[in-house]
């Protein structure tokens, strides 16, 4: 099964529940060894596409190709992928070993080679010393490492992760992101991972899908989601808290002029634009600048401690409510009024309509 | 003062408090109407009519005619406990999941419960007696399925599987579904699936049906009676105590083979729970969900 194939294809995936379209059209080449990223809020499709890919979901249409074998008709137990459940789906009457040996049994390999390549999947995620244990004797973070060993173990051409990491508290949480990414690097094993959570996300994956209401937003590397959001949907959930509702008012090339609700700013903008169209500018808190002198009056309204940086929320006169990030050192204090400004490379301008 | 409300707080901590109390009338009400007659029944048995107190036993076990009832008994109860234990799995496999229709298939397969053994027995003499439907449409000679120990025993299976088929209903529903998931994902096709997965977990759960299921067939009598042969194959233990007792009017004789019929019971009973007392028995959800 893992004999070298070039690419996995999804095209045109959909799948519906009743009348209502959970996944629609979702087209996607993943190229060997990559290490995929489906991202979006709770309902957004990425799930069911998990599910279809497994197997464990049939079509509505569109379907699954390893180069030219096509998979979407297959049974699960034959599609040869491996997947990480999101609560974790231990069999709770094995031992770990028994767990990892499970899917090499399925294979009627030799005992002997069974036991090898379970011992070396117990050894890459450390947990010798509790091979011998039932699942209920482990903790959440010695769990999620034997379902990613039971997955891996088969050298599986496409590993499935759902939402893997939502079960732990967050320093586990961290310490197993990282535990992900080393495994990925050098097992080189085709991944496809779902999360809502955009930092995950990006810290994990070579290329991320971002999905809402079933419909596929943008498909790119972590940097071009990060700085470059195809529209203001996927601005919002790659952290740009900022969306102001405004007007256009020049657009000459590489900037246009917003304004409206006493504000008058500066973007990028994104996509087609015209003078008088209804707009969303879109600036990260971190983007956000305070300054001296010039720039839009505020007065601050709530400080969130966050160590070397402060999360300010402000109000304009007009009652625009601003997110903003401010070293500090330099004490905001509920009340006190403060100017800002905008980079204009940083503010994303969009059109309202998308 | 500090020494008592310490020593309140610690049996508290081992629930013991005043709510306990509430626990009063319903113990009574065991005592009353369970413990007592249940240990005057045992003390009856030691006293027999005659001879020292083992005679009555001594009696039972002597006497081939009243001796072989515990195995005539058992010939009817292990089968058609196992039977009821065995069809109940496929079935209530099939039907674990969510489906259209599912409350009307399962008030169907339980009826035959709400029904009572009299109506159920009426209903095989009309359907296998040897005028009846069912030999009438069967070409040659008349099949006997009444009146026997087949009598019996079909009539066990019909009241019995209900129950056991309820009992590993629930206890299939109580399986984590992303296991069976998870195994297919891993290459196992659906009869491994079942064997390797979900048989296991579901194992304790089918000793204790089958438990159940069987003191509910070895304590048969009207059926036994109607639809068996109450004088020959199937003269099951409990017909030979009512004989005792209302034929004879040996009450002693009576509560000895109602022991001897409970200790029976809790002998199988034992067999069965060793047995599952080896299998794994924890959680059977797949994680922390």
């Amino acid at each position: 099964m893992t004999e070298g194939f070039a690419e996995l294809r999804l095209d045109g995936v959909s799948r519906s529940f009743g009348g209502h379209e959970a996944l629609a059209d979702l087209t996607l080449t993943i190229r060997r060894g990559e290490f995929i990223a489906l991202l979006g809020p709770s309902g957004c499709g990425k799930s069911t596409a998990l599910n279809c890919l497994a197997g464990l979901l049939p079509l509505t249409r569109g379907g699954i190709w390893l180069d030219d074998r096509r998979l979407d008709t297959l049974p699960p137990e034959r599609r040869g992928f491996g997947m990480v459940f999101q609560n974790y789906a231990l069999f709770p009457h094995m031992s770990v070993r028994g767990n990892v040996a499970f899917g090499l049994q399925m294979r009627h390999l030799s005992r002997a080679e069974v036991r090898r390549r379970t011992d070396e999947a117990i050894r890459l995620v450390r947990l010798e010393e509790h091979a011998a244990k039932l699942p209920g004797q482990l903790s959440g973070g010695q769990q999620q490492r034997v379902a990613i060993a039971r997955a891996v173990v088969l050298e599986p051409s496409l590993v499935l992760m759902d939402e893997p990491l939502s079960n732990l508290d967050a320093k586990l949480r961290l310490e197993m992101r990282t535990e992900i990414r080393r495994l990925h690097q050098s097992l080189g094993l085709t991944t496809v991972y779902v999360t809502h959570d955009q930092e995950e996300a990006l810290s994990l994956a070579d290329r991320l899908v971002l999905l809402r209401d079933g419909r596929t937003q943008q498909v790119g590397t972590p940097e071009e989601l990060h700085g470059r959001p195809a529209n203001w949907h996927v601005a919002d959930f790659m952290g740009y808290r900022n969306l102001l509702r405004l007007r256009a008012a020049t657009v000459t090339g590489a900037e246009a002029g917003v304004e409206g609700d006493g504000l008058r700013l500066t973007g990028t903008p994104v996509g087609v634009i015209q003078p008088g169209d209804p707009v969303v500018a879109a600036v990260r808190p971190e983007d956000v600048r305070i300054a001296e002198g010039a720039g839009v009056p505020a007065t601050v309204e709530v400080v969130e401690y966050h160590g070397r940086e402060v999360a300010v929320e402000a109000r304009t006169a007009e009652g625009v409510r601003l997110y903003l990030r401010d070293a500090a050192a330099t004490r905001p204090a509920p009340g006190d009024k403060v100017q800002f400004t905008v980079d204009p490379a940083r503010l994303l301008v969009f059109p309202a309509s998308t | 003062m500090r020494h008592s409300t310490a020593l309140r707080h610690r049996l508290a901590e081992r629930g013991i408090d005043r709510q306990l109390l509430l626990l009063v009338p319903a113990a009574a009400f065991v005592v009353l109407l369970f413990v007592y007659p249940f240990l005057y029944g045992v003390g009856l048995s030691f006293q027999p009519e005659r001879g020292g107190p083992f005679s009555a036993y001594r009696e039972f076990f002597a006497d081939a005619y009243q001796r072989d009832t515990i195995l005539t008994t058992l010939r009817l109860a292990l089968p058609a406990a196992l039977l009821n234990v065995v069809a109940s799995v496929p079935i209530a496999y099939r039907m674990r999941g969510r489906f259209r229709g599912k409350r009307l298939l399962t008030t169907l397969l339980v009826v035959p419960v709400t029904l009572g053994t009299v109506l159920t027995a009426q209903g095989l003499l009309n359907f296998l007696g040897p005028t009846g439907w069912f030999n009438r449409i069967l070409p040659g000679d008349p099949v006997r399925l009444t009146n026997n120990y087949w009598g019996v025993f079909f009539s066990l299976v019909i009241t019995g599987f209900p129950f056991a088929f309820l009992l590993v209903l629930s206890y299939l529903s109580g399986i984590d579904p992303t296991l069976e998931r998870a195994a297919a994902t891993l290459g196992a096709g659906s009869w491994q699936r079942f064997r390797r997965i979900t048989l296991p977990l579901l194992a304790p759960g089918l000793a204790t049906t089958f438990c159940l299921t069987f003191v509910l067939a070895f304590s048969v009598f009207p059926s036994a009676v109607l639809v068996g042969d109450p004088a020959g194959s199937t003269r099951v233990i409990s017909i030979a105590a009512y004989e005792e007792a209302y034929v004879r009017y040996d009450y002693p004789m009576a509560a000895t083979i109602a022991v001897i019929m409970g200790a029976v019971e809790l002998l199988v009973i034992a067999a069965v729970l060793g047995w599952r007392s080896l299998l794994y028995t924890g959680s059977t959800a797949g994680g922390k969900g």
